[in-house]
């Protein structure tokens, strides 16, 4: 019985490898107008299924194959000519057989599944009729078939019945040698290759992990060591140890291809089922990554690709109106950048419609309508992976089938790995996964902090900056430590107080750093450690499930030394960096303009306060404006507000940042509503005199002037005048950041 | 003996305070004495930290943070008894080791319903000792922690 099992087991594994080679041929085959050849591969491997079936007593699956086998063996003799019908019934057939395998593995038999319409249909195409026509039509009269050559021959008069039979007999060998010409090649190959138990691979690569450590450990004993000799030895072993830890590696690797395979498959179907047209290209299918990785990226990806098919690429009506070819392009692409593996998803279609991403978002309260405004299109498109976003049906170009893209997202982050989105409107989307090479043993920066060792994974290493003792250098805005790394802004964390080590300060006078510049999903932020020690190759051991809800830790692993540190979650960091409000970012971004001194143009409004004094200030987040007479003015503990529409609006004189009065002596004035995160407050000015469009162009960040209609006007920043009042509202905001991440 | 005579469990015991428990051996792996370990930072506060023990990361329990029973004062060094769950290798601090006893079925008797909710998980029942009870841990729940927060 034993030895039944374990060759019902090798069937399965020699039968899975067909058919998934089948699909591919299956596929070229229509392709490439059916060569020879590869039908008779086909016939083969059909034929091979069917004579080991009919040995272990499947008999529905040997029914299905044998009616197959009849209609291949027709193919390959040129008695039908193919057609997609045949291609179809042709896939079927090989769908059958698979899920009759997996039946067969399951619990040993082949399943309810009733193949006799597959059968029947096999058999007409088989017989020469098209699916399409009416088997009632046909079968009346006998299908003539062909008469043989040999036949023809003999009737003619030309040759003896004897040789006919002879030239067979003879053609019959031939063709046997060449048969036999074909396994001995096969079987070459086979020889060289040895089918071993992924499970051993997994010990076997631990056991490496393993040996890395204890190589380490010597490695840093052996430094204090005089001795020449055992220094020698040591460096030898260092080195075999490295070798033997990339040809284990090498072992585990598969080429992407192996995922792929099934992809021709998924997308023909699919583009018939959207009645669609799409042709799905395929570059770098032999880019290798870990086993492990491939089976990670594998629902992922065929997610990302569903999604492609179903919503990325349009209609070929919509295309032709667009301008476009009928046939839409999906074209995978994967090659090694970087010690990482970059696939990437790109199609021809409609691209991600922005503006109504930030509808939905807001709509779903993933962001406030006033950072929809202020994000950036990047940025938008981006959204489409938080959780709760893509279940939207109405998004018909992005929205996925109840698995969102925030699973896609998870999973690709859960090995490691990045994605990133770009899309331009009209014209297509990429999608771009980053995936490790391996996940096992990665080269990660040590770092200390409070007294303790954690390893960063080197991946999401982007540089070091020792910030010299120059406090300075770390800026803090609303709250948040800030750097300025060349051309840009990056929000910073204090390792020690976002590991609790130590409470969060305020400022950082005295204190010497060195900042950690890390990307992890786009984002780069900068991680101030106390001291960098070593770049070291570790081993990640993943922490027991009572500490797995830390986010901040990606597991742990031993140094060489014998002590075990934790290694830092970048991408968990990177989320926790965030909760730096939308809206600080913002106003981070804000000046990073403003230092860079960029131009852009703005909406402004204009208005006097006091003395005829000019000031503007965006339009962007003006509600309405209203002209209220002084007397409606009440307080509110020290503040000025008045009531508008039930409810109690603060007041803030503008023109108390220029000369520190208040406009409040005049019999009326202007208030400018502004939104702030769904606050409101009011904005005294005298007058509001225009709208104007201006180009803002600035070097001094403290005070901005312009010269707006012949009068030198203050640009003023509302958010910048209410900070008090907007505390709470920021608060509010930075917990919707919270529970959106 | 015959063969319808009680059954007998082996049990490792040890102390916490002055009060006793154990553990049943089969699921005890080895004793080993305290050992500085790497203190997780944001942990929940029954995690005592990493321990490394001959290659393999090992989370220790402490058991009196785990029983809700008062820290131990620094000078103490706790005993880790390595034990193997249904999931993983973990090791419980115990404050000191006592004897392998061989405890008779009959003298078991279920947690009594006054244990607290949040440790009652925790004890599998207690034996009647002639002069002490020998509260029984169940390793599997030892090292569930959610319970501990919940409560």
């Amino acid at each position: 019985m034993e030895e039944l099992d374990e060759i019902v087991g090798e069937f399965l594994v020699e039968s899975y490898e067909n058919l998934d080679k089948l699909d591919q041929d299956l596929l070229t085959l229509e392709a490439e107008g059916y060569p020879r050849e590869m039908v008779a591969g086909i016939f083969r491997t059909v034929h091979t299924i069917k004579g080991t079936c009919g040995f272990l007593g499947y008999d529905k699956l040997e029914k299905v194959t044998h009616v197959g086998e009849n209609l291949l063996s027709k193919l390959r003799d040129g008695a039908l000519t193919p057609t997609s019908d045949i291609t179809n019934a042709l896939l079927a057939l090989n769908d059958a057989m698979r899920s009759t395998l997996n039946h067969i593995e399951a619990d040993g038999t082949e399943g309810e599944a009733d193949y006799t319409q597959l059968v029947e249909r096999l058999t007409q195409l088989a017989a020469g009729e098209s699916a399409a026509a009416t088997p009632a039509a046909t079968t009346e009269e006998p299908v003539h078939e062909p008469p043989l050559l040999g036949e023809i021959l003999i009737e003619q008069g030309k040759v003896e019945p004897q040789d006919v039979a002879e030239a067979l007999a003879e053609q019959v060998a031939q063709q046997d040698e060449a048969q036999q010409e074909a396994t001995k090649t096969t079987s070459a190959i086979s020889e060289s290759t040895v089918r071993v138990d992924v499970s051993l691979l997994d010990s076997l690569m631990q056991e490496v992990g393993e040996l890395v450590l204890a190589r380490n450990q010597l490695l840093q004993l052996s430094a204090n060591n005089e001795d020449q000799t055992w220094k020698a030895t040591v460096q030898r072993l260092n080195l075999i140890t490295s070798e033997l830890q990339q040809r284990v590696m090498r072992t585990r690797m598969q080429p992407i291809g192996n995922v792929w395979n099934k992809y021709p498959r998924i997308v023909r179907d699919l583009a018939a089922q959207c009645e669609k047209q799409v042709r799905l290209e395929m570059e770098g299918k032999e880019t290798e990554l870990d086993k492990t990785l491939i089976e990670a990226i594998r629902d992922p990806l065929t997610h990302i690709i569903r999604n492609a098919v179903d919503h990325g690429i349009e209609s070929p009506e919509k295309r032709a109106e667009a301008g476009k070819p009928l046939e839409g392009v999906l074209r995978l692409r994967s090659f090694h950048e970087g010690g990482q593996v970059i696939v990437e998803i790109t199609d021809d279609g409609a691209g991600v419609n922005v503006e109504r991403v930030k509808e939905k978002a807001v709509e779903k309260s993933i962001i406030t309508a006033a950072t929809a405004k202020s994000l950036s299109d990047h940025d938008a498109s981006m959204l489409i992976f938080e959780p709760g976003f893509s279940t939207a049906a109405a998004l018909t170009n992005i929205s996925g089938r109840g698995v969102g893209m925030d699973v896609v997202k998870t999973a690709i982050e859960a090995i490691g790995g990045a994605i990133e989105l770009s899309s331009e409107f009209g014209t297509g989307t990429t999608l771009k996964l980053k995936i490790p090479l391996t996940l096992a043993i990665i080269p990660a920066l040590l770092i200390g902090v409070g007294g303790k060792r954690f390893a960063i994974p080197q991946v999401n290493l982007v540089e070091l900056v020792k910030t010299n003792n120059d406090s300075a250098l770390i800026e803090w805005v609303a709250g948040a430590p800030v750097f300025r790394l060349r051309e840009k802004l990056i929000p910073l964390m204090f390792l020690d107080s976002e590991l609790g080590l130590r409470e969060a300060r305020t400022d950082s006078l005295g204190e010497t750093f060195t900042l950690v510049v890390l990307n992890a999903n786009e984002k780069t932020f900068g991680l101030l450690v106390e001291e960098v020690l070593d770049t070291e190759e570790i081993v990640v051991k993943p922490l027991s499930r009572q500490l797995a809800h830390l986010d901040q830790f990606a597991g742990a692993t031993i140094m060489g030394d014998g002590e075990i540190s934790l290694i830092l979650d970048v991408v968990g960091l990177a989320k926790r960096a965030s909760v730096i409000t939308q809206e600080q970012r913002h106003e981070l971004l804000g000046q990073e303009h403003d230092t860079a001194a960029a131009e852009h143009s703005e909406m402004m409004l204009v208005a006097t306060v006091g003395s005829g004094r000019q000031v503007a200030f965006a339009l962007e987040n003006v509600a309405r404006i209203d002209a209220i007479s002084t007397d409606t003015v009440e307080k509110s503990g020290t503040d000025d507000v008045i009531q508008q529409r039930g409810s109690i609006l603060p007041l803030v004189h503008v023109r108390s940042v220029i000369d520190g009065a208040t406009d409040l002596g005049n019999e009326h004035v202007s208030v400018v509503v502004y939104r702030h995160d769904d606050y409101e407050f009011g904005l005294v000015v005298k007058d509001i005199v225009d709208i104007v469009d201006v180009v803002v162009k600035n070097q001094a960040k403290a005070s901005k002037s312009l010269v707006i209609r012949g009068k030198v006007t203050d640009v003023i920043e509302p958010v910048k005048l209410i900070s008090g009042i907007t505390q709470g509202s920021a608060n509010r905001d930075n917990e919707l950041a919270k529970s959106g991440a | 003996m015959t063969a319808d005579s009680p059954q007998t469990i082996q049990y490792c015991t040890f102390y916490l305070d002055d009060a006793l428990y154990g553990i049943p051996i089969v699921g005890l792996q080895e004793i080993v004495r305290f050992r500085e370990m790497m203190t997780v930072p944001l942990a929940p506060k029954e995690v005592a930290g990493l321990l490394n023990l001959r290659g393999q990361i090992v989370m220790a329990i402490d058991l009196r943070a785990r029983m809700g029973l008062k820290p131990r004062s620094t000078d103490d060094r706790p005993i880790n008894l390595i034990v193997r769950s249904s999931t993983d290798t973990i090791s419980l601090l115990v404050d000191r080791i006592g004897d392998m006893v061989e405890v008779d079925s009959t003298m078991f008797d279920p947690t009594p319903p006054t244990v607290p909710a949040g440790i009652r998980d925790l004890v599998s029942g207690t034996y009647k000792l002639p002069n002490q009870l020998l509260v029984v841990i169940n390793p599997d729940t030892a090292c569930n922690l959610t319970v501990a927060e919940a409560s």
